[in-house]
């Protein structure tokens, strides 16, 4: 009897020892999908072929067309076909805003975010770039000088209005500032295209597959980057750092699209737009909608009870947007108000979704923020 | 058998158990700490962060830089040390040195289960685990010692006694029982775990997990200490351990609890289990059976253990009902919450902005909780006022370093409990700054808006 059990004991300490794997194994591969009430997996399939993949596509198709733009102007450099060139990129730089949220994968592999939208754009740097013809982009010291706020600089503040911009064009800068332009968007086409490559290419499937709970889970890895992303980059990036809520003073210089002037508020409502889609997983610019962390929130009640955090969450999403669409450009919100009280108040609605995420949600689906030990005190 | 000083106390019994005990508690330390920094957790717990939050009374314990690894190997070496009752006393005191002292570093990373590491191994320091089966034997035949007196053996039965009831306990409030409050929360999030995943969404599973675990806890000792029940009890801890170590990430606690409970076994048994170990090692175990009896002589030595010993257990037995002296829900403010053997309680998480305030030239700035603290620290900091209060000290520590006059620091936070709806947790008006720590109810954490009923 009593070596049974010395044997019970050491091949239980085995079997568990051998399972003691860093949380890196979500255990569900030998074992078939439970029947459970809620399917991870589901969720990610829509969020990857329904929302992902589509708006890498859309924006794909974006930076073609500012390219092709940029080609019009590049061999005729009138003020229309600077109006043209710049609504092309503004319409690229809003589908951006739907793109930004998916840091995950591919894209956090070449670091799309960081390449694509690093905001303030050093000017003087790209000045002397553009002067000695001699830089290399793909360093990361030089991400403040490419990406959309790059163009945003060249293609709206290198002077004071279209026609001292298009002069610009037309003097011995013009082959320097002409070739710049070409590498910051060659740039960008190149790391998109890789992205949405391996997502066809694999990713897709490692990312649906990976359908387990744990903090190398796909669906936990991604809440804490869809989290990270409102927090840091819609929240603090786009309105908080300029409001200078961070640093006791106002840092107008830090809008997005600051020489633009009139667009960032519009970029914020396009990225808060993003958010909120995703939230509620509705398919990429169409009107279909598939399983999502709102649909998650609302299996996850039905078994605890209590408010509808789903609710309340797009609730407060929409208390933020209305807010900030009464508010005029940040930069103007900015620069002419001291203190800047109305994107202040707005600001603060943006902020009061944050706990309902971080907390509320975090919460509910009981999401791993880190694989430390941790008995839940 | 009745309750009697000689039965509890003094009656020789053979010193196996307490060698076997010995062994396995060396080797899953050793285990625990070669895990521990093979995750690469020395680095990222106790030397990349910036910032690290002490308990009330130990600031002076602190990570060392790269000098951390050290207490590390020196926690491996003694547990060596212990494993092979190499000059043991020394051993069993340097381990539960540096084992509490890597604990104390930073009590982000407080678990229940250290906790109770670092209580056995300061009683370890006091029982003559050596007396068998052990190099210091070996070497001195003077310190072997077939049979040993039983409180040394019944002192851990006890210890592991105390852990268990309480932790039972601790369970019964109206959010475990009638709730089924946090495992409604966390089981259905482990719907991938092997055989058991498609239960896990069940509406009657978390209850019958919470009702079961209440029980367990609450008998399993006693069920041990009974001969005729005791296989069972043990299939039981098994069965129960390994089931919380697929389902939460609890670390080495499960192995050091299951092989902990094999000291209730019988002499028999270890004996069995040494001469096994001795096929290997080949030293000799009848050697060791000498029938030497080692008996406590009346010393003013052994006065002043006994009394250390009782005065250790007194504490035990009163420490975790020190939150009846506290107003409003422990779980909600954690005042007497640690050190009690809740384990699993809660699912609580928080949120909190500071505001820094520079009260010379009125400006002010959120803090990005990130410059400073991991996102592991955040996130346990954001639901405990002592760490919040610490954090809040440093800020303006390191703000007025920068150059702003008279800092002030406030708080915005929201707390969840048991899924409940995040609610305000620290008054936002309060100048954080202005505040200490003590073992007084701390006034400026809101008040709980539910109530949980229970013990």
């Amino acid at each position: 009897m009593k070596k049974v059990w010395f044997l019970v004991l050491f091949a239980a300490l085995f079997v568990a020892c051998s399972s003691d794997n860093g949380g890196g194994d979500n255990g569900s591969d030998n074992v078939d999908p439970a029947p459970v009430s809620f399917e991870r997996g589901a969720m990610l399939e829509n969020w990857a072929d329904n929302i992902i993949i589509p708006s890498y596509e859309s924006f794909t198709a974006e930076l073609s067309a500012l390219k092709a733009a940029f080609e019009t102007f590049k061999t005729d450099s009138n003020e229309a076909n600077l109006t043209a060139l710049r609504a092309s990129w503004l319409s690229a730089y809003k589908t951006w805003q739907h793109v930004s949220l998916f840091e995950i994968g591919p894209a956090e592999t070449v670091g799309l975010r960081l390449n694509v939208n690093i905001y303030p754009v050093d000017a003087e740097k790209i000045d002397g770039f553009v002067q000695s013809g001699s830089y290399d982009l793909t360093l990361s010291s030089n991400r403040d000088a490419k990406g959309f706020p790059a163009l945003d600089y060249l293609i709206n503040g290198l002077g004071e209005n279209d026609t001292a911009i298009v002069s610009k064009f037309s003097t011995t800068e013009k082959d320097g500032l002409i070739s710049y332009i070409d590498v910051v968007l060659n740039d960008m086409e190149t790391l998109i295209t890789q992205v949405i490559s391996q997502w066809k290419a694999g990713y897709r499937d490692t990312f649906v597959n990976n359908d387990g709970a744990s903090s190398t889970a796909s669906v936990d890895r991604f809440v804490n980057d869809f989290i990270l992303y409102y927090e840091k980059y819609l929240r603090a990036g786009k309105m908080g750092i300029p409001l200078g809520v961070f640093s006791g003073e106002v840092l107008p210089r830090n809008v997005e699209a600051y020489y633009k002037a009139d667009v960032s508020n519009e970029l914020f409502l396009e990225g808060l737009a993003g958010v909120q889609n995703f939230f509620n997983g509705n398919h990429f610019q169409k009107a279909s909608s598939g399983e999502s962390l709102a649909s998650y929130l609302e299996a996850l009640n039905t078994l605890k009870g209590g408010e509808d955090l789903a609710e309340l969450i797009n609730g407060q999403l929409n208390a933020a947007r209305t807010r900030v669409e009464a508010l005029g450009s940040f930069r103007s919100e900015i620069e002419n108000n001291a203190p800047p009280t109305n994107m202040l108040k707005a600001y603060d609605e943006v902020q009061r979704a944050v706990p309902l995420l971080k907390v509320d949600m975090v919460s509910a689906m009981n999401i791993s923020i880190d694989f430390v030990d941790a008995d839940g005190d | 058998m009745t309750l009697n000083k000689e039965n509890c106390l003094t009656r020789a019994v053979e010193a196996a158990p307490l060698a076997v005990f010995r062994i396995f508690f060396g080797l899953m330390m050793l285990l625990g700490l070669l895990r521990f920094v093979a995750y690469g957790w020395v680095d990222k717990l106790y030397i990349q962060p910036k910032f690290f939050f002490s308990y009330y009374g130990f600031e002076w314990v602190k990570p060392l830089g790269s000098f951390t690894y050290f207490i590390f190997l020196l926690c491996a070496i003694s547990s060596i040390m212990v494993v092979l009752g190499y000059r043991y006393r020394l051993a069993s005191i340097l381990f539960f040195l540096s084992f509490t002292y890597i604990e104390l570093m930073d009590k982000t990373t407080y678990l229940n289960h250290y906790y109770f590491t670092s209580l056995l191994a300061f009683l370890m320091i006091f029982l003559p685990a050596n007396a068998y089966y052990s190099i210091d034997a070996l070497r001195n035949s003077e310190n072997a010692f077939q049979k040993i007196p039983v409180w040394t053996v019944n002192s851990i039965k006890l210890l592991l006694g105390i852990v268990y009831v309480y932790a039972g306990l601790s369970k019964l409030n109206s959010d475990w029982l009638i709730e089924a409050m946090p495992l409604k929360i966390w089981l259905p999030s482990k719907f991938d775990i092997p055989l058991l995943g498609n239960m896990m969404h069940l509406d009657w599973t978390p209850y019958f997990f919470s009702w079961v675990g209440a029980l367990y806890d609450l008998t399993i000792p006693f069920f041990l200490l009974n001969k005729r029940t005791r296989p069972y009890a043990f299939a039981a801890v098994v069965i129960f351990h390994l089931l919380t170590r697929v389902l939460f990430p609890i670390g080495m606690f499960p192995y050091i609890m299951i092989v902990s409970t094999l000291i209730f076994f019988d002499a028999s048994f270890h004996h069995k289990l040494l001469k096994r170990l001795d096929k290997w090692f080949k030293v000799g175990i009848q050697r060791f059976d000498n029938s030497r009896v080692l008996v406590d002589k009346k010393t003013r030595r052994f006065s002043f253990k006994t009394a250390i010993l009782a005065l250790f257990f007194l504490i035990q037995l009163c420490l975790p009902f020190r939150y009846l002296a506290y107003p409003d829900e422990l779980f909600w403010t954690e005042e007497g919450y640690r050190f009690s053997w809740r384990v699993m309680l809660i699912e609580k998480s928080g949120y909190a902005q500071f505001k820094v305030v520079d009260t010379e030239s009125g400006k002010w700035f959120y803090v990005d909780n990130s410059d400073f603290l991991t996102t592991f620290q955040e996130k346990q900091m954001a639901f405990q006022p002592d760490f919040i209060l610490e954090y809040a000290h440093f800020l303006k520590q390191n703000f007025e370093k920068d150059g702003h006059k008279k800092v002030a620091v406030y708080v915005d936070s929201y707390v969840s409990l048991n899924g409940r709806l995040s609610t305000p947790y620290i008054d936002s008006k309060i100048d954080l700054t202005q505040e200490k720590e003590s073992f007084q109810h701390k006034n400026w954490i809101l008040p709980f808006n539910d109530e949980i009923t229970g013990l």
